[in-house]
């Protein structure tokens, strides 16, 4: 079956097509908030690229965040919208999934860290186990030296991935490396989650039978709206 | 290329503000479906319209609303011509969501896009109902973020004849409405209140009455400011009525005004504040005696919604062909603007 993976949740729009066996096509750009102008067209060109038209897809991939709200809503929008339309389900990816599984280590556990801005880091953590990744805990949000913390917690070799490993790397290095065996980062053009990742991820989600219907897919934020923040300060006071 | 008539089948889809709404028109003025979730409940207790609140909004909606259109309109996805969507002006991120889905349907179609804007959308609002229509028409744009008279030359020509110097017409109702604890939106409000009024109670200043096309409201909004500071125990029925009657003395008469410089044939009025029943009423009588044609959009018509973006879409598919797959949002579009 063709999988169809759009990810738009950072500076990075790609898109790519998957038919079970690799990857059929790609194509990635750094969008500068560009992503609803580039993403349309580049799915058109990846679909030329494979010969292949839409209707052919069986199932679509999209990165869910956590990253920038309106990269998330394009790409979510965009894939509920060609779901629905050939009638096919999602299969919903977090940006940090997609970070960790693009990288190789002998690292014990990977941090996918993603820049929040305002001081903030989105995170999750993975152990490596037998070459296969398993999430520990929930995806967070907070400063870079919580991050540590929870690294820090675990106590065991790791490597750093994402643009917030990249933008923080030295508070993290000199936070970390002083207790941990090993502390490494990974490659900067690992530092934003890809499409080409993401549908091989979503090849074995599938298999697994992890589909979700187009209307049941929601963008993960993991940071409320100001204005909501706000408020709930103002009536808690 | 499509050919573009009668039985042209657009899928419209609306997300510039705090409607997600979409809608299927076949032949520019046949609503076969318009559908539109409004977010008033999520936005009411900030006192307006918050982007980041909307915009997350418009993803949880959107694929339920087009879902709705495409079986109330009782086609298929494969009876669809055409995709329009709002491109502006509004909001940037709420723009997108709704941008992203119709550029995304229009290429799982295989069928053109045409980006719509939103101000000329509610220009064809009127003429949803109503299409005999002579040129040149003056068209009343009255809403929350516009007060626009325009001189509809023919189909997609456009000038400005007149708007406002500072606070739209639906703005001035909201700011009215905040103050006297009326709630938000505060154009139903107003309208209510002032019904069980005296508008002749408080003579409100109309600004710029008699000099040119250009109206202002923001005087206006301080007057009434100062009375009710002036004078706490004045009914609020009576001051909604005093402020409505204001308003709509202005615009009536600059609408006049305008409609005799173009030489129109036709008079529509449009945007939320068309809803206004005062404005409805005093256009009616007007027209009526100066010999006017007038044409009103019905209530559902007035505020946004996406059979109006379907309709402007058509007519701009029918002009200027479709839109290319790379455009983004325009938030701060104006009417005169070209989106092709
Ligand atoms: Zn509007």
């Amino acid at each position: 079956m063709i999988i169809l993976g759009i990810d738009t949740a950072t500076d990075a729009v790609s898109v790519a097509l998957h038919d079970g066996e690799s990857v059929l096509a790609h194509s990635e750009i750094r969008s500068d908030r560009q992503h609803a102008e580039a993403l349309i067209p580049m799915i058109d060109f990846v679909c030329k690229q494979a010969s292949i038209q839409l209707w052919d897809v069986g199932g679509i991939a999209v990165d869910i965040g956590p990253g920038l709200f309106t990269g998330m809503r394009v790409g979510i929008a965009s894939a509920q919208a060609i779901a629905h339309v050939i009638d096919v389900p999602i299969i919903p990816v977090t940006s940090l999934d997609i970070l960790s599984a693009a990288v190789q280590t002998h690292c014990e556990v990977i941090a996918s860290v993603i820049d929040a801005r305002r001081g903030e880091v989105y995170w999750a953590l993975y152990r490596v186990i037998d070459g296969k990744l398993k999430q520990v805990g929930a995806p967070q949000i907070g400063s870079a030296e919580s991050c540590a913390v929870d690294v820090l917690d675990r106590g065991q070799s790791t490597l750093l991935v994402g643009t917030g490993a990249v933008k923080y790397e030295t508070e993290f290095r000199d936070r970390l490396a002083p207790v941990l065996p090993i502390v490494e980062f990974a490659d900067d053009k690992h530092s934003m989650p890809l499409a080409s990742t993401l549908v091989e991820i979503a090849h074995e989600r599938a298999l697994r039978g992890e589909w979700v219907q187009a209307d049941n897919v929601a963008p993960m934020y993991l940071r409320a709206p100001d204005a909501e923040i706000n408020w709930a300060t103002r009536s808690t006071q | 290329m499509i050919r573009i008539d009668e039985a042209t089948v657009v899928l419209g889809i609306e997300s510039s503000c705090d409607e997600t709404a979409a809608a299927v028109v076949m032949g520019g003025n046949d609503v076969l479906s318009s559908v539109v979730a409004t977010q008033i409940e999520q936005h009411a207790r900030y006192g307006g319209v918050v982007p980041e609140i909307a915009s997350r909004a418009h993803v949880e909606a959107m694929t339920p609303v087009i879902r709705k259109a495409i079986a109330d309109a009782g086609v298929g996805f494969e009876r669809i011509d055409a995709v329009a969507a709002t491109v502006g002006p509004g909001l940037v991120g709420a723009l997108l969501v709704g941008v992203a889905a119709a550029k995304s349907i229009a290429l799982a179609l295989n069928k053109p896009f045409v980006g719509v804007n939103h101000l000329e959308a509610h220009l064809y609002a009127a003429l949803l109902d109503d299409q005999h229509v002579e040129f040149p028409m003056l068209v009343v744009l009255v809403s929350g973020g516009n007060t626009l008279l325009v001189n509809m030359e023919s189909h997609g020509r456009y000038s400005i004849v007149g708007q406002t110097i500072d606070d739209a017409a639906g703005e001035a109702f909201d700011k009215v409405a905040r103050y006297l604890g009326l709630g938000h939106p505060g154009g139903p409000a107003i309208d209510r209140e002032a019904k069980l009024g005296n508008a002749r109670a408080i003579e409100f200043p109309r600004a710029m009455l008699h000099d040119g096309f250009d109206v202002s409201f923001s005087g206006l909004k301080t007057a009434v400011v100062n009375y009710v500071r002036k004078h706490p125990a004045v009914s609020t029925q009576d001051v909604a009525a005093s402020f409505q009657t204001a308003v709509v003395d202005v615009l009536v008469a600059k609408s006049m005004k305008a409609a005799q410089h173009i030489g129109a044939k036709t008079i529509a009025l449009g945007g939320g504040v068309a809803a206004n029943s005062l404005l409805r009423e005093k256009m009616t009588a007007v027209c009526a005696q100066a010999g006017w044609r007038l044409v009103l959009p019905s209530m559902a018509m007035c505020t946004d919604n996406a059979a109006m973006i379907a309709s402007a879409g058509w007519y701009r598919l029918l002009q200027d062909g479709p839109s290319d797959l790379s455009m983004g949002a325009m938030p701060n579009l104006k009417l005169t603007d070209r989106t092709n």
